[in-house]
């Protein structure tokens, strides 16, 4: 065998041999890998310690009956779980922070698109008028809060003298807040004038990058400008609305500020956060407040899986 | 299908920013128009305002008999290619071709049927579920070259379609163009700034400079006889060399040599146009001799270019390839006097 003149395959063998420099160059992938964990590594050690760690130590919390100023805690299992799907507290706290989110995303939504397609148009003055409308945005949502509850204000509030003394819509003067009929719609409103901008500025980035060309080929085509602005821009915004409506959404199911400001405790304005905060902080129920806040996370969880899918979608079918 | 026109056509943007002046241009039914120039020589403004897609500032422009200054442009039945192709992003391949003919509310099967018949036409049969960005530079423009023939429009405006393709798919997309052309027998209004695609594929050309329609002429014509000094360094690659010289009577005298021109121009300072290829080494009766000092050879095979000097003036020769030449040597060349041109240097006009 050996005196034989070497055979393709033996050949191809040898040629595997010699070729160490495959082996050198995966070893440096691996030295760049072990950098890149290095260089990474600073971050990783925070983001455990301030977001890891406290979701954990929640979950653990929440299999116990923890208190505060009791010394003893012991493991309860499921029990915090099973009071909580038999609480209707905390079913009207979601329900409440459910409606808050739909109605605020809703109309956030629409005067956004509205806004963002007027200011993404060209006038005289263009530049100042995206500068005004981020001012909502850019005060702190406390301070709003106090500002509208003012004039939400039964006796001296801007706009019960408006509705009742200049236009006359109303006989009476209006407990907005206080009255629970008009109490969520009421701090929607606030929340629905402080965040527009926001969504409007999210919107008009996607607009701007819909090339103009595009609507140049739609006017050639034939297509009137309702019929271009459902055809080609909207879903060609799609992408945008769809980060839009879902970081709205993450935000207002999350609502705490804005109700506490305005309500403190009041059953029928508790939202999730508000009830979490309720359990923990008022009652000093630990472990039965961590157990919320898990639920808390997991519906939360199921929006954010919603905006994970979808966006799988539309970029599948983009 | 149908004839336009521009009747004294201008686009302004501001006093001084006129991208468009004065533009006065028939085009015929059937005709293919190819407007060309440099970059902001106004081409593009010219078709988009037939377009509908810019604002006539002045003057009034015809599709027919129709004056559509004030029409919108869904409304003029034209179809456009855009350079960059504008297709629909978010839409496939058949849908970006239907759009025209949905928006202009043709029965369903009717659209089918006109779909298949331009994706045949174009090779598109198997990429009609695709969405543009699946799809190659070339392919992108034969759909963007569908949506337009669908539509069956009464004039094709096409800007620059080809500039956003390699080498050799343009010359391909060129022949297919001007096959395009005759089969759908069509008004074809096509701008570009590459003159070779102006002379390969225009019945008349329009050449353009600084909002100034310059002359509008066969490509033969344009050729041979160019109305100014820049329409005939514009046509025609490699340009036409320009030598300066003065003139008594009807002898003109270079830096390098001395010639008798057929008539007496009436100018004193003028500027000689030589197309290269109108500088020969085989000598000939009545063509005046010259010697050039090469500096460069370029065999192209089926060409060779002599760059050099003629006295203290560049010029540039086309010879047969078999022809010996090294750098350093001093060529006799002939020059072709049925084919010169004379420039008066002040108004670059042609005398001559």
């Amino acid at each position: 065998m050996s005196t034989q003149p070497p055979t393709p395959a033996a050949v191809t063998d040898a040629a595997a041999r010699a070729a160490p420099a495959r082996g050198k160059h995966r070893s440096l992938e691996a030295s760049s890998a072990r950098f890149a964990y290095f260089m990474l590594a600073p971050a990783l050690l925070c983001l455990a310690l301030v977001a890891f760690y406290p979701m954990v130590n929640t979950v653990l919390t929440s299999f116990t009956d923890s208190t505060f100023g009791q010394n003893t805690t012991k493991f309860v299992g499921m029990d915090n779980y099973t009071k909580l799907v038999q609480d209707p507290a905390f079913r009207t706290s979601i329900w409440t922070s459910l409606r808050f989110t739909i109605i605020t995303v809703v109309f956030e939504f629409i005067l956004g698109l509205i806004i963002a397609l007027v200011v993404n148009s060209s006038f005289s003055g263009r530049g100042a008028v995206r500068a005004a409308m981020l001012i909502p945005w850019a005060l702190i949502t406390v301070i709003s809060a106090a500002m509208w509850k003012l004039m939400y204000n039964q006796i001296y509030g801007v706009f019960n003298d408006l509705l009742v003394n200049k236009l006359h819509v109303l006989a009476i003067n209006q407990d907005f807040l206080g009255n629970p009929v008009t109490a969520l719609p009421a701090v929607a409103a606030i929340d629905i004038w402080k965040t527009t901008p926001f969504i409007a500025l999210l919107l008009l980035a996607g607009l701007q990058l819909i090339p103009s060309d595009v609507y140049e080929a739609a006017d050639v085509d034939g297509a009137g400008k309702i019929r271009t602005f459902f055809s080609i821009t909207l879903p060609l915004l799609m992408p945008s609305i769809l980060v839009a409506v879902v970081i709205r959404a993450l935000d207002a199911l999350r609502v705490f500020d804005l109700f506490y400001v305005l309500f403190g405790q009041r059953p029928d304005t508790t939202t999730m956060s508000i009830y979490v905060q309720e359990q923990i902080i008022y009652f000093g129920k630990v472990g039965y407040g961590s157990a919320v806040s898990v639920a808390l996370l997991l519906i939360i969880a199921v929006f954010i899986a919603i905006y994970v899918v979808m966006t799988r979608w539309s970029a599948a079918r983009s | 299908m149908a004839s336009v026109a521009y009747n004294h056509v201008f686009k302004r943007y501001s006093a001084e920013a006129v991208a468009v002046k004065d533009l006065s241009l028939q085009i015929l039914d059937t005709e293919f128009m190819v407007l060309v120039g440099p970059s902001g020589c106004g081409k593009s403004t010219a078709l988009r305002m037939l377009a509908g897609l810019e604002e006539i500032s002045d003057g009034e422009i015809k599709i027919g008999d129709r004056v559509v200054n004030e029409v919108p442009a869904r409304e003029r039945d034209i179809a456009m290619v855009f350079q960059s192709y504008a297709l629909y992003p978010h839409m496939s391949v058949y849908d970006n071709m239907a759009f025209g003919l949905k928006m202009r509310r043709v029965a369903k099967s009717e659209i089918e049927t006109k779909v298949k018949e331009a994706s045949k036409i174009l090779g598109l049969d198997n990429f009609l579920k695709r969405k543009p960005r699946q799809l190659s530079g070339g392919q992108r423009q034969r759909v963007a070259l569908g949506r337009a023939i669908v539509r069956n429009p009464q004039v094709f405006l096409l800007d620059e379609p080809l500039s956003n393709l390699d080498a050799q798919l343009r010359v391909e997309t060129r022949i297919n163009l001007q096959k395009l052309h005759k089969d759908l027998d069509a008004t074809f209004i096509y701008v570009t700034h590459d003159q070779v695609e102006a002379m390969t594929m225009g019945d008349r050309i329009a050449v353009m400079k600084d909002g100034i329609l310059q002359q509008v002429a066969s490509p033969r014509e344009i050729y041979d006889d160019p109305v100014n000094m820049y329409v005939a360094g514009f046509i025609g690659s490699p340009k036409m060399n320009f030598i300066p010289v003065t003139v008594s009577g009807n002898t003109a005298k270079a830096s390098g040599f001395t010639l008798e021109l057929p008539k007496a121009p009436g100018i004193e300072k003028g500027v000689l146009g030589v197309r290269p290829e109108d500088l020969t080494e085989v000598p000939h009766e009545g063509f005046p001799k010259i010697e050039m000092k090469v500096e460069v050879v370029e065999v192209l095979g089926s060409d060779q270019f002599l760059y050099g000097k003629v006295g203290s003036d560049d010029v540039i020769a086309r010879l047969d390839p078999q022809f010996k030449v090294s750098v350093g040597d001093a060529v006799p060349l002939h020059m072709n006097m049925r084919r010169l041109h004379l420039f008066d240097v002040g108004s670059e006009r042609a005398v001559l």
